[in-house]
């Protein structure tokens, strides 16, 4: 049975990291040596295409760019859900049913006609290329993703242990960020990972809603198409690149991911 | 019973206001779009249902609508069951979680237009190892010029792009079930696959929901992706609904005529994710 499971999960991984490997090795290429032929590994490695991504401005305020606007969306995302999820996981209201529902639809809007509103909309508030706007553009659906998510693990913690903390004397704020929010640390650790992973990869709206100061790096990645073709290379230097601060988010999270809890903490 | 509480509204509150805002004035610009004829912004004319009867008369929607579906129903089809079996795979404790957690997000990390980059080169015949494979099988496998390999190419990318998605999920759910269940099952001799359908399942209901739901509507509304690999083609192979969405918007420059549309879209994914929803929570009404 076990030798079965790690055989399965080799297979998988085998199968996630060829495309992986292929990015990679392609980020030390020329082009003329990606586009010349099949190698297994660069023939002759090279750094140029790291040298564009690190040293030419556009490149890297692009990548801060994003990583201002991904960490803003992940904080607000969580704040806002935190108590949502939880007055969803515990009472009945009016039209609460309707509401749970409502949030998720938001995420069902086929973009390419949306655009041209949220442009207006941003516009006349005065956010147009800020990475506020796009943290706020992108909590339209990362934030009925975390209510969602969260509400899920919030609901496999018995109703008994609320009820414990209250008979001990415990103020509703106390009881949730002391005791509660401990006990869901999975479901926190994978919301997270969920709203930075969405935001981070999202290319339509952050294009939309910037144009020059706030640029993130997946709409500077589309500028790689030039007159003489794609600049294969520096694409996948900037994809590798692009990489690294997601894995930095699940290393980080990785061990409340990986948690399971412990019934009876109260 | 969950008490009925109104005062949980101020729970709730913040994320209405923050989603209501970029939800709702958008979604009426559209509505406000899919019934007037659009010339220039000081030119237009009301139109009432015109484009929405022309729309729902379009073979072209017809026709992407039904690819649509098959391939929604593909992806469903391969990646919940996989997802499950790889995270009832991933190793529970030990040097092995942290490893097998970020070489499994890494294809939800990739940006979606290098996704397709990857793939377009990794599927080529004469510089990408998948394509060098299967034609020195002697395969005739050509995602550029023959339908079927397109499409098949499209499905195996998404497939590779988001079945961790669902395997995370599963895998975050299976590790909130309490020791506990685990060694009642032991001491009842349970076998593997009882302890998996009424210890596993049961609590991996919740987040099975959220992928399915997910995954249906992301494969639904997929762009980028199949855009960069194949551009739709070879002919219309894998022409999927937003991008017949996005030629109207942006090729023909028919704004009404793609508010409609848009919408058309918007309830469709609607209709068929409450569908899901609602069979999904179904038993729990009951209980």
């Amino acid at each position: 049975m076990r030798l079965r499971k790690s055989l399965v999960m080799l297979v998988y991984l085998l199968f996630v990291l060829v495309p992986i490997y292929s990015l990679v090795n392609m980020s030390f290429k020329s082009n003329r040596e990606i586009l010349g032929g099949l190698t297994l590994w660069p023939t002759a490695p090279t750094l140029d295409n790291y040298r564009v991504v690190f040293t030419e401005p556009t490149w890297y305020t692009s990548y801060l760019n994003s990583l201002s606007y991904v960490s803003m969306n992940m904080l607000i995302s969580l704040l806002v859900a935190l108590p949502a999820a939880y007055a969803f996981s515990r009472y009945r209201f009016l039209g609460d049913k309707h509401m749970f529902f409502w949030l998720l639809t938001n995420r069902m809007a086929p973009p390419a006609v949306f655009l041209l509103p949220f442009f207006q909309l941003y516009s006349a508030v005065g956010l147009f290329d800020t990475p506020i706007a796009v943290a706020l553009a992108h909590c339209l659906f990362n934030v009925p993703l975390a209510v969602w998510i969260l509400e899920g693990f919030m609901s496999s913690v018995p109703k008994e242990i609320d009820e414990t903390a209250y008979i001990d004397g415990y103020t509703f704020p106390k009881f949730f960020i002391r005791i509660f929010l401990p006990m869901i640390r999975p479901g926190i650790g994978v919301t997270a990972f969920f709203c930075f992973m969405f935001s981070w990869v999202e290319l339509l709206l952050a294009r939309t809603l910037t144009s020059v100061d706030a640029k993130p790096i997946v709409a500077q990645m589309t500028r790689t198409v030039s007159a003489s073709g794609i600049d294969w290379g520096v694409l996948a230097a900037a994809g590798v690149v692009a990489l690294l601060p997601g894995i930095a988010v699940i290393y980080f999270v990785r061990n409340h991911v990986a948690k399971g809890f412990a019934l009876g903490r109260v | 019973m969950k008490p009925y509480n109104n005062k949980a509204w101020w729970l709730v509150l913040p994320v209405f206001v923050l989603v209501a805002f970029s939800a709702i004035i958008p979604m009426m610009t559209v509505v406000n779009y899919s019934v007037q004829d659009i010339f220039d912004p000081s030119t237009r004319y009301f139109v009432g249902t015109e484009w929405y009867r022309e729309i729902l008369a379009d073979p072209r929607l017809h026709d992407s609508l039904l690819r649509q579906f098959i391939y929604s129903f593909c992806v469903l089809a391969i990646e919940v069951p996989l997802g499950i079996v790889v995270a009832l795979s991933m190793p529970r404790r030990g040097l092995g979680v942290p490893f097998s957690l970020i070489l499994l997000s890494l294809p939800l990390l990739v940006p979606w237009n290098v996704v397709g980059t990857i793939w377009q080169i990794i599927g080529r015949e004469d510089i990408g190892l998948y394509g060098w494979i299967l034609n020195s099988l002697g395969l005739d496998y050509n995602y550029a010029s023959n339908p079927r390999d397109a499409w098949i190419t499209v499905l195996v990318m998404d497939v590779w792009h988001w079945t961790s998605l669902v395997a995370l999920l599963c895998y975050s759910g299976l590790r909130s079930i309490p020791d506990v269940y685990y060694q009642a099952a032991r001491i009842d001799r349970a076998s593997h696959w009882a302890v998996f359908r009424f210890i596993q399942l049961p609590k991996l209901k919740n987040v099975l929901l959220i992928a399915v739901m997910l995954r249906f509507m992301d494969s639904f509304m997929i762009y980028t992706e199949p855009f960069v690999l194949t551009g739709g083609g070879p002919g219309t192979a894998t022409t999927f609904l937003s991008q017949t969405l996005t030629q109207m918007a942006l090729g023909q420059f028919d704004l009404g005529r793609a508010a409609a549309f848009s919408l058309i879209y918007f309830l469709i994914i609607l209709l068929v994710t409450w569908v899901f929803y609602t069979a999904m929570t179904h038993n729990d009404n009951k209980e």
